[in-house]
């Protein structure tokens, strides 16, 4: 009798399905929320003198007098760092359940469904199992490097980050050489990939790790071409600058001001596909060609920091496509002395303004998360490109296109007026719009042509 | 030099032609009900109804019917049937069957038995989803009591056997017992193990 028992109590979800719901509800909505919730209390406030402020507004303490001040800056610093660790860890489980579910509905079949309501809780499970494997490191392999090649990629995919805006207030730092600050640290992930590549010494990790610093050198080119031309129709580096300089709108968006920036966007969004290793690009870790590429090698929690770094990558591009070509986290028709006024005098900023914060972070996450969608879509819909047409795409089509659209933005800058701008704006938007409905329509004539099929969103 | 322009242009319109097409595919599929079966627990339908009728799954016995003319035992090329006849005390003339055993787990599910057999008692149902914690619960003892048998059915002529409807008597056994209960004691002994 006891090991029947035993045996039909497998699982404690399965006995009792309602604590799965609680627990998915949890930890899809509560996790995030938690987080989203911790950087808007916390981010904002992440300045010296702030901090100082409230020191002596609430503890009576000449914080900036104090010898142990750089001490609590530090700390400050650390619990930022802690949310947005969290946060990327959070999202490049989330991304891998969401991308198992999308791929599968793509391909006719439901993907995970087991674990947790919907199967939500897939990721988790993953993750716990990676933690769990034995960490392997080859006999022969270069042991200092090949532990430490994970946590270059991880550094390159944390230190954007620091920069990247989540709403009005919500960003760790407001630097005046954003982008140029994430080109270049986004370039840390490639070290990882190289030098895992090299430290495994494996045929296979060697070729992909080479693949990926051939493809990352040369995508930096078109990509940074691109990523300039939002800073020139803002006339700053400053990542929060240029979200300023759009409006809430469509057709405020830089992405549709002027024709240029709407190839600069595809550019910029098609490099960094291809800096993010996502497929088609995925060259470096072709499993049919190379089994795993520069992680061939790596198993548990190694393995699933460079998983984790792949998956959590897409935030990064989606975030900065959004942030410099489709208006950032700016809520339609609400301007910049809105946040101002509504901010008040006080230390603590009145409720209005946390309201309007939290709209703009909604904004944000919404055009991010519609962006993830996109590559995750377009993962499962092309093939992966060979590695001369990799480089074709790159040295022939994305380098003199992002050269053209530099120049022609440069020229639309001096020579168009305002007024000539706004019309473009709109008469973009109208056509990416019915761009849009054509492209719904198409899909539709799709799903009719074959008899018996229609639109049906069953079968979970 | 114009040719080359027109490649080169021709390469990019292609490109978006064909994104666009493939873009739309993948999305109308997503669109799409998956036609996978959520085998076992999330299906309209139990899977054993919706297999052919003609489907070769677990064996079952109507004892109401079986003559006791152990065509069976001798068609099976494995010796999955052991059948035990005998005859009744109170009445010499009556012929009863005292064990019917037949062995899934060793079955090959070919058929041979179900053809010879006069009545239609054998008969394979659609029924497969047979895991037992112990193999030997895989024995099907058809006459379940030994020291109760079952007179044998004297087939009526120009009349059908009434047997009952294929896969319920199997069915309702199966209903009656979990996969983890423990195996009954063999007696007498069920068909050799090999």
């Amino acid at each position: 009798m006891k090991i029947s028992l035993a045996l039909d109590s497998t699982s404690l979800t399965r006995r009792y399905p309602r604590l799965a719901v609680l627990v998915t509800l949890f930890m899809a909505f509560g996790l995030p929320l938690g987080l989203y919730v911790a950087a808007l209390a916390v981010f904002p406030f992440n300045r010296p003198e702030l901090l100082n402020a409230a020191a002596k507004e609430w503890l009576g303490w000449e914080l900036a007098a104090s010898p142990y001040r750089n001490l609590v800056y530090t700390g400050f610093l650390l619990l930022v760092a802690f949310i947005a660790v969290n946060y990327t860890a959070v999202f490049g489980g989330v991304s891998t359940w969401v991308e198992r579910r999308v791929a599968g509905r793509m391909q006719s079949r439901i993907g995970p469904n087991r674990t947790g309501a919907a199967g939500f809780l897939a990721w988790v499970a993953d993750a716990v199992k990676m933690v769990l494997k034995e960490d392997t490191i080859p006999a022969s392999a270069d042991n200092l490097l090949f532990r430490a090649a994970p946590y270059f990629s991880m550094v390159g995919l944390l230190l954007p980050f620091v920069v990247l805006p989540f709403g009005e207030s919500t960003v760790v730092a407001d630097m005046n050489v954003g982008v140029f600050y994430v080109t270049a640290v986004t370039a840390f992930v490639v070290v990882g990939i190289l030098v895992s590549g090299w430290a495994s010494n494996s045929k296979w990790a060697l070729f992909g790790g080479i693949r990926g610093a051939a493809q990352v050198l040369s995508y930096e080119i078109p990509a940074g071409i691109s990523l300039m031309v939002p800073v020139l129709m803002a006339g700053t580096l400053s990542l929060q600058g240029i979200v300023r300089a759009q409006g809430g709108c469509p057709w405020e968006w830089f992405v549709f001001q002027n024709p240029a920036a709407t190839v600069a966007f595809i550019i910029a969004v098609t490099s960094s596909l291809a800096e993010g290793n996502r497929t088609p690009f995925d060259l470096p870790e072709a499993e049919s060609e190379l089994v795993a590429g520069y992680h061939a090698e790596y198993s548990g929690f190694r393995l699933a920091i460079f998983l984790m770094v792949e998956w959590a990558n897409m935030w990064i591009m989606a975030g900065l496509a959004v942030t410099l070509f489709l208006g950032g986290w700016q809520i339609p028709f609400v301007s910049h002395a809105v946040y101002e006024s509504a901010r008040g005098s006080g230390l603590v900023p009145a409720p209005t303004w946390f309201l309007l914060q939290v709209a703009s972070m909604l904004v944000f996450i919404v055009k991010t998360w519609a962006l993830v969608f996109f590559f995750i879509w377009l993962r499962w819909t092309l093939p992966r490109v060979r590695v001369d047409q990799l480089m074709t795409l790159c040295w022939k089509y994305l380098v003199p296109g992002a050269f053209l659209c530099f120049i022609v933005t440069l020229l639309w800058l001096l020579v168009v007026p305002p007024m000539a701008v706004k019309i473009t704006g709109i008469l973009l938007t109208v056509f990416a719009a019915a761009l849009l409905v054509k492209f719904l329509r198409d899909t539709r004539r799709n799903i009719d042509r074959v008899k018996g099929d229609r639109v049906d969103l069953s079968n979970w | 030099m114009a040719e080359s322009v027109r490649a080169y242009f021709g390469h990019i319109t292609e490109v978006v032609k064909t994104f666009w097409e493939g873009l739309t595919v993948t999305l109308s599929y997503m669109a799409r009900r998956p036609i996978t079966v959520q085998y076992p627990d999330r299906t309209e339908k139990r899977v054993a109804d919706t297999l052919p009728s003609r489907y070769r799954g677990l064996l079952e016995v109507d004892m109401a019917v079986c003559t006791g003319c152990l065509a069976c035992e001798r068609a099976c090329p494995i010796s999955v049937i052991k059948i035990t006849t005998d005859k009744d005390p109170t009445n010499p003339k009556q012929r009863v069957i005292a064990q019917f055993d037949v062995d899934e787990s060793k079955c090959m599910f070919c058929g041979l038995c179900v053809e010879p057999c006069p009545t239609g008692a054998i008969q394979h149902t659609r029924e497969f989803e047979s895991t037992m914690k112990s193999i030997d619960s895989l024995v099907f003892r058809w006459v379940p009591d030994p020291e109760k048998p079952v007179p044998v059915y004297r087939p009526v002529k120009g009349q059908d056997a009434p047997r009952a409807p294929v896969g319920e008597l199997l069915r309702k056994r199966m209903a009656q017992t979990s996969w983890i209960s423990p195996p009954s004691i063999l007696v007498p002994e069920g068909p050799k193990k090999e």
